[in-house]
């Protein structure tokens, strides 16, 4: 079976008219896909721009915190979307054990931080400070938190330390988690109904963008060292006293055997780059026109072609 | 049923009851302690330094067998050939580039060749319900999706049935291998699903095959249980018969022992491929693509509508393999007469064949019979968000949540937790037992007290606790509902049926769908939790009454009618005692779905076991994962054993079948 797939794949190499200087091999390059809609795009994207290079390409779903031990091993080839924030650790832990490489950052910038829909300013309209919002506390109470305010934070895996925050700069807030995304979305769409002030931990780039419009609360400005030394940040005796970097890198990584086994691909792929519209415009592709990743994919690149020839060449 | 203590002073006779009582009032009487302040404080949560860490050996004998036995290089081997099946159903079924690449076979073909083989098992009925589906599921946009599910689906499925199979006939033909079976099983079954999915990501590769693997042993239990049953019941006459006319034992087997069995096996088969179902949705956590995936991803963006479209697909995939698994069940072979042409004896092979070579034709000329894109998809759910979204805006529907909400979770269901967080560890424990002592017996009180000693060891306890309350609120809310439904209901035999019909739906619509409505609809707290496993859990207690009160033998109802018993009067004094054990196993199982289901609900946001379970998904953490999941198990383990028990008993005493 291999030998008739090899044979089929060098046939459609041999007819494929494409100049590289070493062959790449006709295995399949396999793309992990998670479950946010950019990210799926964005590999279908590189996926199709690979397949047209010749080059064979598989994608399979993958945990978005998994896939960097499957990067390692080689099980998976390319990781398109490294969030500093959400998977910087995972990363990190990956490289520090080998087999993974850092093929560099997208222009886009990633910022995840406490964030609120355009509605909650109307009941609170000192916003987007954190001193403001901390004095509209009640507003954000329900039955569950008495006076206090809730903020509705990510998953407790995530590690955003949102109960820190709340301590280090003494706010009138009750920390509650949410168990997965899908659970964030679904308390702000219930929030919509009657336009119900909201606080919750959210992301950029993202589709929620384009569905509810809304803004990041301001905390003090992020400062290197914030999250080890108590000493910087306006709490002299806590952590977590600032809020997150506003301009974290997006990254790509790869299995350190995709250079010598599939070179061009791999050249191709120091190249790709996106910027942050980009991504927002790939997102609202599938979640709010609906098309599938697939159909969005090919839009996008016929949408982009002066974006994308430039890396091919 | 008095059991003598085995105090050796002879004049002092206690009952099990009053062993029971004494152990209840010891753990009170601990419990008041730890309120009045005077409690040591290990006696209340045990000493970080007296827990062994039992994750940290898991890891080290799981990476001894996994690298230095070498079990990885077999399973990556094993994972090859079943890629390779895998593969080759993915091409047929939706056109992945693998051998044989002749796929994908076009839809009308398969959804034709469904309604002949529907018509062969059960009518026209099962005709229109077999080829329905498929045509929906192609007119909805969602064939490719369901073929990549369906595609893992008939891998894991055969290879559960033989497996099982075998493993059924190896329990019945040696006690030994049925001993070391049993307890397996049980723990396999009240194992909690995430705690399938990782060991199954690391031997076998992120993805389809790792999927199978997690499917496939998820299904076996039952098939395993049947095949024994069935070969036990074979009567000794079939037997005998077998034995006179010279059967060697591979004739014994193939010609006299499975075709008696027929019946239990096939039953078994329904199991599995249910099951196969139920899981191959939830492999989506570990990388599955297909309907499972999809609806992750589509609740992942908040798109309600889709996301119940392809729930309707899955039960209508659920209800159809049911049926028509259970209709092969009724279904008896046919014989014919000697010199019948050949194309009558195979009518419906020859009818299949035609309708999938006449649909393969069609679409290779006719592109909309081969694919439909999304585009031409009839998917309503943009509509469907708008009216999901317009009638939680209702101002009456908001009320009356919000008062629910508030009622629940302030006065009922965050004190409960916090009361049952109070209980001294040690008390707790004292308490499980002497409800397992008063119900079982002796046997299942000791065991009790080893299981949630186990988890008090695990270091989880806090997480444990939260968990069995989710699950008590759960249950008890499904009793408190459950109950009066299933009475009412088993009153009359069309009521019967269409609540059953209810229950059967509410089962197979993947359970993390009822997630959502339940978030807008309470917001992410307990109550949301509650009510979502109260769904599910309230299935078979509702089955489990109606049936058995319909069970209760006539004579009796009609005894209680000639006494001159009002309809209530008969409902409390025969029907419900009769009906009690069964409505026993109906509640047994409404625990075990509750535990279930806990798990799923970490996705609102919990503080138990489920949560940490999520969590060790995303890692290769294997030995707290497991730790995590056994956690579980025990839990589920002691209701079971104890309930069971206690409903066997009864049955035994009332003279039931």
């Amino acid at each position: 079976m291999k030998m008739m797939t090899t044979a089929l794949t060098a046939g459609v190499l041999a007819i494929t008219p494409f100049a590289v200087l070493a062959e790449d091999s006709s295995d399949p390059i396999v793309i992990p896909i998670h479950n946010w809609s950019s990210q799926i795009v964005m590999s279908n994207v590189v996926g199709q721009i690979l397949e047209e290079q010749g080059n064979a390409v598989e994608y399979v779903t993958t945990d978005s915190q998994a896939v960097y031990e499957s990067v390692r091993l080689g099980d998976v080839t390319m990781e398109l979307e490294v969030w500093e924030g959400a998977f910087g650790a995972s990363f990190r832990a990956a490289m520090e054990k080998g087999g993974i490489v850092d093929v560099g950052d997208h222009d886009a910038v990633t910022r995840e931080d406490w964030w609120y829909p355009m509605w909650t300013k109307e009941a609170c309209p000192g916003l987007p400070s954190w001193e403001a919002l901390n004095d509209c506390a009640a507003i954000f109470a329900t039955p569950e938190t008495g006076d206090k305010g809730r903020y509705l934070d990510g998953p407790v895996d995530w590690l955003k330390h949102g109960q820190e925050r709340v301590e280090a700069l003494g706010m009138d807030f009750v920390v509650v988690n949410a168990g997965s995304a899908a659970a964030l979305w679904a308390e702000i769409g219930a929030a919509e109904a009657d336009k119900t002030p909201i606080v919750v931990f959210n992301w950029t780039p993202n589709f929620a963008e384009a569905v509810w419009p809304g803004e990041f609360v301001e905390f003090p400005a992020w400062v290197d060292g914030c999250d080890k030394d108590p000493a910087v940040g306006p709490n002299p005796d806590a952590l977590y006293d600032c809020g997150n970097p506003a301009d974290g890198y997006l990254k790509k990584a790869a299995w350190e055997g995709m250079e010598a086994k599939w070179p061009s691909a791999y050249a191709l792929l120091e190249k790709v780059n996106f910027t942050n519209p980009q991504i927002a415009e790939m997102a609202r592709l599938v979640d709010v026109d609906e098309l599938e990743p697939d159909e969005a994919a090919a839009e996008w690149l016929d949408a982009n072609r002066d974006v994308w020839e430039a890396w091919i060449n | 049923m008095a059991v003598l203590s085995t105090n050796a002073a002879p004049a002092v006779v206690w009952s099990r009851h009053q062993i029971a009582a004494a152990i209840a009032i010891a753990a009170v009487v601990l419990t008041s302690l730890q309120y009045a302040g005077m409690l040591p404080s290990w006696l209340h949560r045990l000493p970080e330094a007296w827990i062994p860490p039992f994750a940290g050996w898991l890891d080290a004998f799981f990476n001894f067998v996994k690298d230095d036995l070498g079990l990885i290089v077999f399973t990556r081997f094993l994972t090859e050939q079943l890629q390779f099946l895998l593969d080759t159903t993915a091409n047929l079924l939706f056109g992945k580039r693998r051998w044989p690449n002749i796929g994908p076979i076009p839809w009308s073909a398969i959804a034709a060749t469904m309604a002949v083989v529907g018509y062969y098992l059960g009518g026209w009925r099962m005709a229109l319900l077999a080829g329905g589906t498929f045509v929906w599921t192609a007119l909805i946009g969602q064939w490719t999706i369901a073929m990549e599910t369906m595609s893992v689906l008939i891998v894991a499925a055969p290879m559960a049935f033989v497996i099982g199979l075998l493993l059924g006939i190896a329990a019945w033909k040696s006690t030994m291998v049925d001993r070391i079976i049993r307890p397996v099983l049980s723990v396999l079954q009240t194992l909690p699903f995430f705690t399938y999915l990782l060991p199954a990501v690391i031997f076998f590769k992120v993805g389809p095959t790792a999927g199978a693997v997690a499917t496939i042993i998820y299904a076996i239990p039952p098939m395993i249980l049947m095949t024994t049953l069935g070969l036990q019941k074979v009567s000794p006459e079939v037997v005998e018969a077998g034995k006179m006319s010279g059967c060697t034992r591979w004739q014994m087997l193939r010609h006299v022992y499975i075709p008696a069995a027929r019946t239990e096996i096939l039953v078994g088969v329904n199991q599995v491929i249910m099951l196969c179902l139920a899981m191959v949705v939830l492999t989506a956590f570990i990388g599955m693509p297909g309907l499972g995936a999809k609806l992750l991803a589509m609740m992942g963006s908040f798109k309600l509508g889709r996301s119940f479209e392809i729930g309707v697909t899955i039960v209508l995939l659920a209800v159809t393999l049911d049926r028509m698994s259970k209709a092969w069940v009724v279904k008896m072979p046919e014989h014919f007469e000697r010199g019948t042409p050949w194309w009558q004896r195979h009518k419906t092979l020859v009818l299949a064949t035609a309708a999938f070579v006449g649909f393969t034709v069609l679409a290779y000329f006719v592109t909309w019979f081969s694919e439909i894109g999304r585009t031409q998809s009839w998917s309503k759910g943009k509509e469907m968000d708008v009216a999901i979204k317009a009638f939680l805006a209702l101002d009456g529907v908001q009320y009356v949540t919000d008062q629910i909400r508030y009622v629940l979770n302030v006065w009922v269901l965050n004190p409960f937790r916090d009361f049952l967080l109070s209980i001294p560890t040690f008390a707790f424990v004292l308490f499980v037992v002497a409800f397992s002592l008063a119900l079982a017996g002796r046997r299942p009180a000791i065991l009790a007290g080893v299981f949630f000693g186990l988890v008090a060891l695990s270091g989880w306890w806090d997480r444990s606790v939260i968990t069995l309350y989710s699950v008590i609120s759960a249950v008890t809310m499904a009793l408190i509902i459950g109950l009066p439904i299933g009475i009412l209901a088993a009153r009359s035999d069309r009521w019967s049926r269409r609540v059953l019909l209810a229950c059967d739906t509410a089962q197979t619509f993947p359970s993390f769908i009822y997630l959502i409505p339940a978030i807008m609809l309470f917001g992410i707290t307990a109550t949301s939790v509650v009510m979502s496993i109260l769904i599910f859990a309230m299935v078979p207690l509702v089955r489990y009454t109606v049936e058995g009160l319909r069970g209760v033998p006539p004579e009796m109802t009609e005894a209680a009618d000639m006494s001159g018993a009002t309809k209530m009067q008969k409902l409390i004094n025969v029907q419900l005692p009769l009906a009690l054990p069964t409505m026993a196993v109906g509640f047994n199982q409404a625990i075990m779905f509750a535990f279930f289901m806990v798990i799923i609900a970490a996705f609102i946001g919990t503080q138990d076991l489920g949560q940490e379970l999520q969590r060790t998904l995303a890692g290769t953490d294997m030995g707290k994962n497991f730790v995590l999941g056994i956690c579980v198990s025990l839990m589920a383990l002691t209701f079971d054993m104890t309930i069971m028990k206690w409903a066997a008993d009864k049955k035994r005493m009332l003279g039931l079948p």
